[in-house]
């Protein structure tokens, strides 16, 4: 075939290189928001203004008002915060637990893989969002136990993930050679394999913080997130809906934060893909 | 052939094992005592010791998993806490509906997924494949509960074509009387379900898009697509036959996860549509905190998912020799 290689992989050209730019530049500018909330954000959260409930856009409120005629804009740049700390702890956590888990397997191989493929396996097999809201129905809402259930469900995808390219570094050369010089076994896992895994690790953390704000989000969407009074998108959109038939406005605006947001995760991850990690762009992953 | 079946079906009985394990241990989560957080505020030191002893929470764990694991054998997850019956009879009433809601939105998902796959491959670089991956893209990161909303405000709401809540007769029963001359309930079922199976349906379908093309882009470089072109058949043949029956395989093992997505994602789709399945029946079973029943819905989720990924499995080695080989 004539066409270059770039073009017959992954998505088409427009889109391809636009994918990194766009979803860096979405990211960059959501996660700036919600670290300086409370310069851009223009009201008090919890000013009530009664007599305006329901405004649309204007140029006293931005993105209109809620139920209880308080600012949208101001509560979902401070529910950006709470999405986004929430996720990036979930992600944080299981990046390093599974990672942990892959290398150890990866590397040692025999039993030790076996059981903790097959643990790994027995996560695996629950729907995840099944399993996020069974942990947090038992363990009761909150910021610490909606991260730790995200990471119940989050952490094998990296430790599949991270053993896989472990158990084709193992054979490289320069890991036999360091193993001939006589170095530790961490010593190889952390300074020979990790570095070497970091970019298949990078692409899975940026779309695992897409997926992280969609099941937090479902979680205070459906009342088992962070209790009001916190802004948090998942409330906004499903407390919206009450008055979906005359006032869609407050629903549709938080929906759309949270998929703004995830969309910028999402092509960051897949630019991330195609600069960093060559060898899956060869088989095509969609 | 057989020798392969034998080992996926053994490999099944430590994952079951390990899923049932997973779930008993959810009951340790609770922090405090579990009946007195089940009994709740009104409790007394009687009720409690009581109830202990009803859940058997004074033994020792193994003892408990090992009882645990011996009622299931026999069919029996306990009773539920507040409906006063077993858990078992109140998840068989609910499971159809969303068994019935992930299978129309599996079907959906698979055709749209399919098809837009196959387009946007064949017109690669073109404005149709990248309108094909914008949508993709799109239906991937969209929340599923906003989706729902969108959908039943534009057909529910505002143009009123569709009802916004609630379900027909079940399909099968309703197929079965438009057979005998009656379609009326067919229609009423599948306008009820539209909105829920498509909202449930669109971001498999992103997903399985994305997987096809890029599937259906390697086998069509492939020489057999060449010699097939070169003896002269049609394109059309070419790529929806020659091409695509190849392509579909790794997509198949991908459908099977995708349904575990269905299975999830179908909670949120009821609760917003009032559709009453095993998803209605997981909030309100979360929200009061019955814990035999949740514990129930969990397990049943997961065994139905752990079934469809070895049906899947052995499929795939039904249809791919080097599989079952290996």
């Amino acid at each position: 075939m004539k066409k270059s290689l770039a073009r017959r992989i992954g998505l088409p050209p427009v889109l391809r290189n636009a994918s990194l730019l766009i979803g860096a530049a979405l990211t960059l500018t959501i996660v700036g928001l919600a670290v300086f909330a409370p310069l851009v954000a223009t009201h008090d959260l919890t000013q009530m203004d009664m007599t305006n409930r329901f405004s649309g856009p204007s140029a006293a409120h931005l993105l209109g008002t809620d139920n209880f005629g308080r600012d949208l804009w101001s509560r979902l740049v401070y529910g950006a915060r709470i999405s986004l700390s929430i996720s990036l702890i979930a992600v944080t956590a299981s990046a390093l637990i599974g990672t942990v888990v892959g290398l150890v397997a990866g590397y040692f191989g025999g039993w030790v893989d076996m059981v903790l493929m097959r643990i790994t396996d027995i996560f695996l097999g629950f729907p995840p969002l099944v399993l996020v809201l069974a942990i947090v129905a038992v363990m009761g809402p909150g910021l610490f136990n909606v991260a730790l259930s995200l990471v119940v469900v989050s952490w094998t995808e990296y430790a599949r993930v991270v053993r896989s390219t472990t158990l084709s570094l193992r054979e490289r050369n320069y890991v036999q050679a360091a193993q001939a010089l006589g170095a530790s076994s961490p010593r190889i896992l952390f300074r020979e394999i990790l570095p070497n895994s970091l970019g298949p690790i990078t692409v899975l953390a940026s779309l695992g913080l897409g997926t992280a704000i969609i099941w937090e989000s479902a979680l205070s969407f459906l009342g088992f997130g962070l209790p009001p009074p916190a802004p948090t998108w998942g409330w906004s959109l499903s407390y919206g809906t009450r008055f979906i038939r005359d006032e869609p406005w407050m629903s549709i605006i938080s929906g759309a934060a949270i998929m703004v947001t995830v969309l910028g995760f999402n092509l960051l991850g897949d630019g991330l893909r195609d600069v960093l990690d060559p060898r899956r762009l060869t088989r095509g992953k969609g | 052939m057989a020798a392969y079946i034998i080992r996926r079906l053994l490999l099944f009985v430590p994952m079951a094992l390990g899923i049932v394990t997973v779930t008993f241990g959810l009951l340790l989560l609770i922090p405090g005592d579990p009946a007195a957080v089940l009994l709740g505020q009104e409790a007394t030191p009687e009720g409690i010791a009581s109830l202990r002893r009803a859940l058997g929470l004074d033994d020792p764990w193994y003892l408990r998993l090992g009882g645990y694991i011996a009622n299931l054998l026999q069919g029996d997850m306990g009773r539920s806490i507040f409906q006063n019956a077993p858990v078992s009879e109140i998840i068989l009433g609910r499971l159809g509906a969303t068994v019935e809601l992930a299978v129309v939105a599996l079907l959906m998902s698979v055709a749209l997924g399919v098809f837009l796959g196959v387009v946007a491959a064949i017109r690669q670089g073109g404005v149709i494949d990248a309108a094909a991956m914008l949508f993709a893209q799109l239906g991937i990161s969209m929340p599923v509960y906003w989706l729902a909303l969108l959908l039943m405000l534009a057909f529910a709401v505002q143009l009123g074509w569709l009802p916004a809540i609630g379900r027909g007769e079940p399909l099968v029963e309703a197929f079965g009387l438009a057979l005998i001359g009656n379609p009326a309930p067919l229609w009423e079922s599948l306008t009820h379900i539209a909105l829920p199976a498509l909202s449930l349906a669109l971001n498999s379908a992103a997903v399985i898009s994305r997987l096809v093309r890029t599937s259906m882009l390697e086998v069509l470089n492939e020489d057999f697509i060449r010699t097939a072109r070169a003896k002269g058949i049609r394109s059309r043949a070419v790529v929806w036959k020659h091409g695509l029956r190849n392509a579909l395989l790794p997509v198949l093992s991908v459908i099977g996860l995708r349904f575990g997505a269905l299975l999830g994602g179908a909670i949120l789709t009821e609760t917003i549509f009032a559709w009453p399945g095993l998803g209605q029946l997981t909030i309100s079973a979360i929200s009061q905190r019955d814990l035999p029943l949740i514990q129930g819905i969990v397990l049943t989720f997961a065994m139905i998912y752990a079934l469809i990924t070895l049906t899947v499995d052995l499929l795939y080695a039904a249809v791919d020799p080097r599989i079952r080989l290996k």
